[in-house]
């Protein structure tokens, strides 16, 4: 382990991290928004959700540095008197949950589906990779929001509230694991017709098992950067689909539930209560982003 | 003594790496005189490549010349300013790269490469640039030209897509083309076809070649004189069959050494000991001097300690002490003693 | 050639009946079917007759085909949520999302593309820098939130266009347009700037990156070598060259804008057919979601039988496959 790390640190990833001032803020605050939104309910300055603290008398506050801005509430309140800066904590919680569990669903399937495609091959593999390539010609959104109407539907709609976070997981890993299978086929095909594989057959050793650890190492790079640019994408989404009021149930509002929310009162003024939830939300996937984009040039041995 | 088509003195390339500098190429000097063909042979990453890019001005960032002159035909070249070489190439210097399938644009005919190369050069009219394309595939040996002309690269296979480039190359009529690696590529049936028209061609046209490959028998079959680079220098350089038969540097006869003869029945094939040194690893005076088992025959440690310059060696030059008559005792090198 | 048309032809039918099946299965099998097809004061002879018609006592398949006869036809039954025929809905609403749709596109090609090539061809420049950032940003922002933000600045605070609607339209023949007055104008402007921005990232970026990998191939190395002028390097070789591949991507991220419109259209209240989507979803109005399932499906596999077609004519080693061969 101290050797891994010790030529991580010697090696031309790191040195080019080193070099890059923006991308180096852009991990900073990545950092910063994942540990705010994860230790929210200790960190937050309130809690929104404890109906006991909120005062309606105190809503609509604006931002404490605009004229009648209480100090207290940083950001200002929403309708029902709630801290926007808590709000945006507890529902980057959400935001986070929901597009890193997507996402880590999402390699998962698609890993193993490009495992098996390849290995497997024929007919089985003709089927799989049909399949994503329709699956590709139409938006993750859609098919997003297909699997989640579908499922509203067919649970009712009581019920569908409270394994809407799980159902919203699955969609949105559901509509994003081509890619993952894609990267993963390619390289088993590669490495099916090495002859080590029909040695391990010789040998009696499996050779899907020995396959996958000679797969892995060559695809950890490319994974790791659609990963990363995925859970970028996951969130807007996740979002989107809040927004829409699709997504998230409102007793576990996200980032895009509170843009909805702020979205109704954008007219009579209250702009704040949409504003920094948005603002939350850009900082966030833009610095997932930059640290994507980053990764990818950096692990291509091309450019270097 | 007429002047060289092309002369390079003291050509030095660089890369500037993060970990320091990077001489990739250094201090060499040749000739090429109007209508030869000078080979130039050594292992990859000897620099051949390289030198073959810095000459038609497109070496690529961050490699740069550092120092040292191109001249052709007694002009400078090596600093003129973009669109100056850009005229240059194609006109006066051409290049034919190993891959024949990456080398030609696929959306195009093969027809209208040649034409816009012609018309971009020469000051004729598109029915006359296309007579000349169809004349030139004719001329290396593309069956049926008229009709192939208006083909796309795909349609044609390894051996005549090679032929297409070669005509690529000539369309502009230089007088000097870089072939880097021009069969390597290429079935070695198709080999033999290509260097003898490549040969044929030039000779009717008068163009020179630098011709660029690690493959010592294209070089025997081709070229009249032949430099031998390694590690970024030139070893030594003559005509083609002094070098190959009577060859002065050590590193030039572990070479032929390591060439099986088939009349010969050996157990095992000479090789040298080692491996060229990394760029950023070159040893201190003579680049060869690990590998060496002639250093024991130059007094005192220049070998290595100082760089040896291109020495006249019997009908050759090597850059050995070997041949510095001032102070070895002993007498040069021979093809007989194959185990360096 | 034909056997290539057939062969996606085909591809596109067999995509077809998969979504139809789906629609099928949201319809026969989530909610009652009957009530879908009538409206709530239909008597118990009207409902014998619509299960007559519909083959529920038939097998499986038999129904399958009726509902794709009745969907070829157009027939959707009846909304849940409006109580209209869900296919007067979706053509009353078709032509707001088209044009919306349209103009966005039209934006993303005009300045997606060539910022793109600018960005590949100069890449040390200070614009190109400053553009590729302002993609990225791009990248990061969900289209529903630039349409906030645009209507905050544009509307909110400046006053300058409207935040939702269409404006007034003109109605020629069965479509209405937008694009006869000027508040219908007005009214496209925010809206196709919210659509279209993602869009043009994402194709600016594509553009960018598919022009620096051709720029770096061989043939582009040849083709300096034999002198041929930047303009001709850039533009005759590897502009070409790097549009034919982003044709094809380029061209599915279009069809997906009559997807993303449901976002916008959300936003901006815009009457088309989006907004009618996620009305029926949160409503769980099964008709118009199988009839829109059925239509973006129908508009899908044709965008994609379109970019394959047009693929298969600029790219011309598709084309040659059997004809002719080198030796």
């Amino acid at each position: 382990m101290q050797d891994t790390m010790k030529r991580f640190f010697d090696g031309d990833v790191w040195w080019s991290f080193k070099r890059n001032p923006l991308v180096i803020a852009a991990a900073i605050t990545a950092l910063i928004c994942v540990l705010g939104a994860a230790f929210a309910p200790w960190l937050a300055p309130h809690n929104p959700f404890d109906l006991k603290t909120i005062n309606l008398l105190d809503a609509f506050t604006p931002p404490s540095w605009v004229a009648n801005g209480k100090s207290q509430f940083l950001l200002g309140t929403d309708d029902q008197g709630r801290d926007v800066l808590s709000t945006i904590m507890h529902g980057s919680r959400i935001t986070l949950l929901v597009g890193i569990c997507a996402v880590m669903l999402s390699m998962m399937i698609g890993i193993t589906l490009g495992l098996i495609s390849g290995y497997i091959g024929g007919k089985l593999d003709a089927f799989i990779m049909r399949v994503a390539d329709i699956q590709l010609s139409f938006p993750a959104i859609l098919i997003a929001l297909l699997i989640d109407g579908v499922a509203r539907v067919v649970v009712g709609k009581e019920y569908h509230d409270q394994i809407a976070v799980y159902v919203l997981i699955f969609a949105i890993a559901a509509s994003g694991w081509v890619q993952y299978a894609r990267t993963v086929r390619g390289s088993t095909l590669v490495e099916r017709n090495k002859e080590y594989v029909q040695a391990a057959r010789v040998i009696g050793r499996s050779p899907l098992a020995i396959m996958f650890s000679h797969v892995l190492p060559n695809v950890t790079g490319p994974v790791l950067v659609l990963a990363t640019l995925h859970v970028g994408t996951a969130i807007l989404t996740e979002a989107t689909l809040s927004f829409l009021g699709v997504g998230v149930p409102p007793t576990q509002p996200s980032l895009g539930t509170l843009i909805r929310i702020g979205n109704d009162f954008l007219f009579s003024g209250e702009w704040w209560i949409t504003v920094f939830p948005g603002i939350a939300l850009v900082v966030l996937v833009l610095s997932i982003n930059l640290l994507g984009d980053w990764l990818r040039d950096a692990l291509n041995p091309k450019l270097r | 003594m007429t002047t060289p088509l092309l002369q390079v003195k003291n050509l030095r390339i660089e890369f500037p790496t993060r970990r320091g500098t990077l001489v990739a190429v250094d201090d060499i000097s040749f000739d090429i005189a109007p209508g030869e063909v000078l080979g130039v042979v050594g292992e990859s990453g000897a620099g051949k490549s390289l030198t073959g890019a810095a000459v038609i001005g497109l070496l690529e960032p961050p490699g740069r010349i550092a120092s040292g002159e191109i001249l052709l035909n007694g002009r400078r070249i090596d600093n003129l300013p973009f669109e100056e070489m850009r005229k240059i190439r194609g006109r006066e210097i051409g290049a034919i790269f190993q891959d024949p399938l990456t080398s030609l644009n696929p959306l195009y005919t093969v027809g209208r490469q040649i034409t816009e190369t012609i018309e971009t050069h020469l000051n004729v009219s598109k029915a006359e640039a296309r007579e000349r394309a169809i004349k030139l595939l004719m001329e290396t040996g593309i069956p049926a030209a008229e009709k192939r002309i208006d083909h796309y690269p795909h349609q044609f296979s390894g051996g005549m897509r090679q032929r297409v480039v070669i005509s690529l190359a000539l369309a502009a009529q230089p007088k000097l083309i870089i072939a880097d690696e021009p069969t390597t590529a290429l079935d070695v049936s198709i080999q033999a076809q290509i260097i003898t028209l490549l040969k044929k061609l030039c000779r009717d046209h008068g163009t020179s070649i630098m011709l660029v490959t690690h493959d010592m028998g294209v070089i025997a079959e081709t070229a009249d004189r032949v430099a031998v680079m390694y590690a970024g220098r030139i070893a030594e350089i003559g005509p083609v069959s002094e070098v190959i038969h009577h060859p002065q540097h050590p590193y030039t006869v572990g070479l032929m050494g390591a060439i099986p003869n088939v009349g010969d029945d050996v157990e095992r094939l000479t090789q040298i000991d080692g491996a060229m040194p990394r760029l950023t690893a070159i040893p201190s005076g003579c680049a060869f001097n690990p590998r060496c088992t002639r250093v024991s025959d130059v007094p005192g440690d220049r070998c290595t300690t100082e760089r040896p310059s291109l020495l006249p060696a019997g009908k050759t030059q090597a850059a050995c002490w070997l041949h510095d008559k001032n102070r070895t005792s002993a007498a040069g090198v021979s093809k007989e003693t194959s185990h360096v | 050639m034909l056997a290539f048309i057939i062969q996606r032809l085909l591809q596109s039918i067999v995509v077809m009946i998969a979504v139809g099946f789906i629609a099928f299965s949201l319809f026969n099998f989530v909610g009652d079917p009957v009530s879908l097809m009538l409206p709530p004061e239909a008597t118990a002879a009207d409902r014998d007759e619509v299960r007559k018609s519909l083959g529920l006592d038939e097998p499986f398949y038999v129904q399958f085909a009726k509902f794709a006869g009745n969907a070829v036809q157009g027939n959707f039954g009846i909304s849940l949520r409006l109580g209209r025929p869900v296919s007067q809905l979706l053509i009353e609403r078709l032509p707001a999302t088209l044009e919306l749709s349209m103009i966005a596109a039209s934006l993303a090609l005009l300045i997606g593309i060539p910022m793109g090539v600018y960005t590949a061809l100069k890449r040390d420049s200070w614009i190109s820098k400053l553009i590729l950032t302002i993609s990225l940003v791009g990248v990061s922002l969900p289209s529903f939130l630039i349409g906030i933000f645009l209507i905050l600045i544009f509307a909110v605070w400046l006053g300058w266009l409207p935040s939702f609607g269409r404006g007034d339209t003109v109605k020629l023949g069965f479509w209405t347009t937008g694009f006869l007055t000027f508040s219908g104008l007005k009214a496209l402007i925010l809206p196709s700037i919210t659509l279209g921005l993602f869009q043009m990232t994402l194709i600016l970026r594509l553009v960018r990156s598919e022009m620096l990998e051709v720029l770096r191939t061989d043939y582009i190395k040849f083709a300096r070598a034999r002198g041929l002028t930047n303009n001709a390097v850039h533009f005759g070789h590897a502009l070409k060259n790097t549009l034919v591949p982003v044709i094809t991507i380029a061209g599915l991220q279009l069809g997906g804008i009559i997807a993303f419109a449901i976002i916008t259209e959300t936003v901006f209240q815009w009457p088309g057919m989006g907004l009618l989507f996620i009305q029926a979803v949160q409503f769980a109005d099964i008709p118009v979601m199988a009839a829109y399932l059925c239509l973006i499906g129908f508009i899908f596999v044709l965008i994609n039988l379109i970019v394959d077609m047009l693929y298969y004519a600029v790219d011309p080693r598709l084309r040659a496959e059997r004809s002719g061969g080198g030796h």
